[in-house]
């Protein structure tokens, strides 16, 4: 491979960047910051619920600055080091990572103010919000990231800090999770970094834009097919998708139900995210010889989901079954993959980060007042928290995708695409997913809030608590504020999930941004 | 050489997803050990096998001398070393306190999150 001779001076250093590019890295380095400040004040424990809060606060509004740059100047990049592109890590923020961050940030922000009251001082000496820093910081540098080494590095981030989050508190239940939940995603991310390095011996570069516009010249050469199975392997298996699925409904319900709602919200939508960015924007062909595959493994990931909720007595381990029902229907929105279902897939995604991390907060907080976690022994709760019991059913019918909240539009979405290319089957695994998930909270509706409490309590069951405390109302409200806003009011966000769709579908922006020259070699 | 090293890689995978697919978490633990190692010895090979070539740039020339190998994959091998160690010491010390708390290495035992024979919900109201 010949280079041509450079005037190295000129060409292999960018220009400064504009201070307002700075937003690309600005929440990284912010979480990553604050997570070493709270290790430093790890005696004070007093300190951390404030500083971490306040700094979520600052997240919150860091990404909401960024996605307002991107969605006005189109996406940004900066390089690390200002080496020239293909060679520096570069952070690029297209439409799709940066609302995605921002919808990270608010759900972490939730989390952080429900944890005052779910998280004892004991929790938080053991790390509870530098780990939740951290665990920001990994997701925010995956959403934000132009570097496919560097989303790696980014996985490993969070992977990390959150085996901190779910053994917090040492019980044998949680140890039991926590193993099969690291061997198994431990598994995942190596597959992805035997697809990094296959990618790398083809390609000879690791920035996303580079491979973008590459991936059309080497697609006779190069088994690019194999690689792109090799990745959706491995974000499938960091999405729960099935067949490898089975370490969620293992895990999740063990930590404790903040650190439940941090992971049903963020952990399998990076690896969504990571699938959406490959398939779409990267390898679009392949992904198109792979649908079929894809779109089997998205009809069974919706029903196993939702047949899964059905028998769970545990409310805990319910949600997580409708998590996993909300993963088959993004991948169906992959399988599709034309810009209309794509769109339903970042849709859906954003619905699901707020509303599943918002179930499970419902789920600990009804445990919490019940004082147990079975379905069979909760009861009553209705007359106890009448307001807390309204948001919850909003959030149920939200789950469900019934109008007029937010479940509704991306369902809607992905019916309509998957109608479009004659896939009958998939809008009815779709339809049969939502009418089940329906069912199961329908039912957790009427067992644990409207019937009175059962009277001979079962046994296992806490000393029921009393009324609802405001660290669990703000989030809570925040977030059913939010799904009711988005049900009744889609059209900006309709209009945002289109225009991000189309920069994955043409990449040409997002190439522009990284390589404003245009053929930098 | 790249020949042979790959055979070794493949020696190297399926040791380790033999391993993996036991049912002993000690077993599993080696597996994942030995499947980081196995991405290592992948990721190396794909940077070129060469010796005695360094990847420094000759006075007078703009490009590696022919032959040279990649020292790229080398410094994702480096990253990734660090990250698969720091991932094995915890799970070593995840499994030993598995081992203490559940009283079992056998991953069929181990149902605690996930009782045997579990109640389903209430049929009726």
């Amino acid at each position: 491979m010949a280079t041509p001779a450079v005037d190295l001076s000129a060409a292999l250093i960018l220009a400064a960047p504009a201070p307002a590019d700075w937003l690309v890295v600005l929440p990284v380095a912010l979480m990553i910051g604050l997570g070493a400040v709270l290790m430093m004040v790890r005696k004070s424990v007093r300190l951390h619920g404030g500083i971490a809060i306040a700094g979520l606060t600052l997240l919150v509004l860091l990404d909401a600055a960024l996605l307002w740059r991107v969605s006005v100047h189109g996406p940004v990049t900066m390089v690390m080091g200002r080496w020239l592109p293909p060679f520096g890590i570069a952070f690029t923020a297209d439409l799709f990572g940066a609302v995605m961050a921002l919808a990270a940030a608010i759900i972490a922000l939730a989390a952080g103010i429900f944890a005052l009251a779910d998280i004892d001082a004991s929790g938080r000496r053991y790390g509870f919000y530098p780990f939740l820093m951290l665990l920001m910081a990994g997701v925010s540098g995956a959403f934000l990231t132009g570097d496919i080494f560097n989303l790696y590095v980014w996985f490993e981030v969070l992977l990390i800090s959150s085996f901190g989050l779910l053994i917090l508190g040492s019980q044998p239940e949680q140890i039991d999770g926590a193993l099969k939940y690291a061997v198994l995603n431990l598994i995942g991310t190596t597959l992805f970094l035997i697809a990094v390095g296959y990618l790398y011996a083809i390609f000879g570069t690791l920035n996303m834009a580079d491979i973008a516009r590459k991936a059309a010249g080497l697609r006779e050469a190069a088994p690019l097919t194999t690689l792109t199975a090799l990745f959706i392997l491995a974000f499938a298996i960091k999405a729960a998708a099935f067949p490898v699925n089975f370490w969620l409904p293992a895990s999740y319900h063990t930590p404790r139900v903040v650190v439940s709602a941090l992971f049903g919200g963020l952990l399998t939508k990076v690896g969504i995210y990571s699938l959406i960015r490959v398939t779409v924007m990267l390898f679009p062909v392949e992904r198109e010889a792979l649908s079929l595959i894809v779109a089997i493994s998205a009809a069974l990931t919706m029903l196993v989901g939702a047949l899964g909720a059905l028998a769970q007595n545990d409310i805990r381990r319910l949600v997580g079954y409708v998590v996993i029902a909300g993963i088959g229907n993004m991948m169906a929105g992959v399988a599709i993959g034309t810009p209309a279902a794509v769109s339903g897939a970042i849709l859906y995604a954003l619905h699901s980060v707020v509303t599943m991390t918002a179930l499970y907060l419902v789920a600990g907080e009804a445990g919490r007042l019940g004082g147990t976690w079975a379905l069979s022994g909760l009861g009553g709760l209705y007359r106890k928290a009448p307001w807390f019991s309204g948001a919850s059913f909003l959030l149920f019918l939200a789950a469900s995708g019934l109008p007029p909240l937010s479940g509704l539009w991306p369902k809607v979405a992905l019916l309509k695409a998957s109608l479009d290319i004659g896939a009958w089957w998939l809008a009815a695994a779709i339809l049969l997913s939502a009418f089940l998930i329906t069912l199961a909270l329908a039912r957790v509706f009427l067992l644990a809030f409207w019937r009175p409490r059962p009277d001979p309590v079962p046994e296992a069951a806490a000393p029921a608590g009393t009324s609802v405390d405001w660290r669990v109302a703000l989030p809570l409200g925040c977030l059913t504020a939010l799904v009711v806003l988005f049900g009744l009011l889609p059209e900006p966000l309709l209009d945002l999930a289109q225009r991000a769709a189309e920069g994955l579908g043409e990449p040409a922006a997002y190439i522009q941004s990284v390589f404003p020259g245009g053929t930098a070699r | 050489m790249e020949a042979l090293f790959s055979i070794l890689i493949g020696l190297f995978f399926a040791g380790a997803i033999y391993l993996i697919l036991s049912k002993s978490t000690v077993r599993i633990l080696l597996g994942v050990a030995l499947l980081g190692n196995a991405v290592n010895l992948l990721l190396f090979t794909a940077g070129r096998l060469t010796r005695e070539v360094p990847p420094i740039i000759p006075v007078g020339m703009d490009v590696l001398s022919p032959g040279a190998a990649n020292p790229l994959p080398q410094a994702l091998i480096l990253t990734a070393i660090v990250i698969s160690f720091s991932f094995f010491a915890f799970l070593l010390v995840l499994t030993y306190r598995a081992y203490q708390e559940l009283g079992t290495d056998d991953t069929d035992e181990m149902r605690l999150a996930e009782p045997r024979n579990e109640q389903l919900p209430p049929m009726g109201y």
